[in-house]
């Protein structure tokens, strides 16, 4: 299946779309200490969380007044990082989020496809299963690929990653500022201990454009 | 209307006048006849971003995006894409995000296709049940001053608010071409 999506997607600058069933089999990363590492020296970076472990993860690598930790709103999370790219060009904007959260919002991966905003990538925890709700199997866990798709909407760097040094490229990738990237982070199915950040969303609002240098009501 | 059949009224330039002067940055849609001349307005001005989506509730969530990084949006979309935004709307009451949404009606005027009816008979009480101000615009004279009125409402006020645009307004849809 991947194979054949490679062959009409655009030239793309991943190693491989590799079939999930067979990368399904392949070793599986730490979610906390993949978060960690993505967010070392994080720079001028944003950050966008999606609901659920994602925004545990994030808040678990340390707080920061330029993270967004979802709560709700499933699915929305690539989308909010497509609007804040766009009004922060200069800015490398990352979301991080979870094969559930992004599954319920696969549209949104050909609307970002089409805009194809520079400075944007999303990194997708993908342990194939629902961890908040009782760890019931996802659709990755089924042969669906999220870096497939990716390069089918036209994203600029697609790739699965399995170890943590390939977690670099992402970084640099969105550094660079080359256009809309896409990496699928292959997890454990693990349950670390909750870490809960703030869940006032206007307090996050206004300490997130405050940090931007942005007046708030 | 003064202008011939196939050209834009033009209390649609003038909408898109008040975006102008309102320093709208980003422009999203789901694309509806009624906002044809308006997404082509948009598109044609560099000096805003405007970007189709696949569906509307995108939209709330990009409209979240952009004020988080400094920018107002305008959200387009027909009333039957009303209903796909419910729960994204969470998203705006939780952060108290600035959202405004011009919605055209279908289904309560001179409709052809019932199919348009259940989610226009829905469409104001839907948002209301999320919290958001809804006003109806029935009057072209109005419509100018009432999208300048819901931008500082949502960006100065930081409100959820969307104007229906009425069907009876926007002109019955011709079905045999």
């Amino acid at each position: 299946m991947g194979a054949l999506i490679m062959a009409n997607a655009k030239p793309t600058k991943s190693k491989s779309v590799k079939p999930a069933r067979k990368a399904a089999k392949a070793t599986r990363l730490e979610r906390r200490a993949v978060v960690r590492k993505l967010l070392e020296n994080r720079g001028d970076m944003l950050v966008v969380c999606g609901l659920g472990s994602s925004t545990y993860d994030v808040f678990a690598a340390g707080d920061d007044d330029r993270n967004i930790y979802l709560w709700g709103a499933m699915g929305g999370a690539a989308m909010i990082g497509l609007g804040l790219a766009i009004a922060q060009p200069r800015k490398p904007v990352l979301v991080i989020t979870g094969d559930g959260e992004q599954l319920m919002g696969l549209g949104a991966l050909a609307t970002i496809g089409a805009q194809a905003p520079k400075n944007l990538a999303i990194v997708v925890l993908d342990n194939a299963h629902y961890a908040e709700t009782g760890m019931q199997q996802s659709h990755t866990a089924r042969g669906v690929s999220m870096t497939a798709v990716a390069a089918g909407c036209g994203f600029t760097w697609t790739g699965d990653i399995d170890s943590m040094a390939g977690l670099g490229v992402i970084r640099e990738h969105l550094e660079r500022r080359a256009g809309p990237a896409l990496a699928t982070v292959r997890i454990e199915a693990s349950e670390p201990p909750r870490a809960l950040p703030l869940r006032d969303g206007v307090e996050m609002k206004n300490r997130f454009r405050r940090a931007l240098g942005l007046q708030t009501i | 209307m003064k202008s011939k059949r196939g050209a834009p009224p033009d209390w649609r330039d003038e909408v898109f006048k008040t975006f102008k002067r309102k320093g709208i940055n980003q422009v999203f849609y789901v694309p509806d006849a009624g906002h044809k001349r308006l997404i082509e307005l948009a598109h044609a001005d560099k000096s805003m971003t405007t970007y189709p989506l696949t569906t509307e509730e995108e939209g709330i969530a990009a409209a979240c995006g952009a004020w988080l990084g400094g920018h107002r949006s305008v959200l387009l979309m027909q009333s039957s894409g009303v209903g796909n935004c419910i729960n994204m709307m969470s998203l705006i009451e939780n952060c108290r995000i600035p959202l405004l949404i011009l919605v055209t009606m279908r289904g309560e005027y001179g409709e052809f296709n019932p199919w348009q009816v259940p989610m226009s008979r829905a469409t104001q009480g839907s948002m209301e049940l999320m919290g958001m101000t809804v006003r109806r615009v029935e009057d072209s004279s109005r419509v100018v001053d009432d999208v300048d009125a819901a931008i500082d409402d949502a960006f100065v006020a930081e409100q959820p608010i969307a104007l229906l645009f009425a069907q009876r307004m926007l002109g019955r849809k011709k079905w045999v071409r």
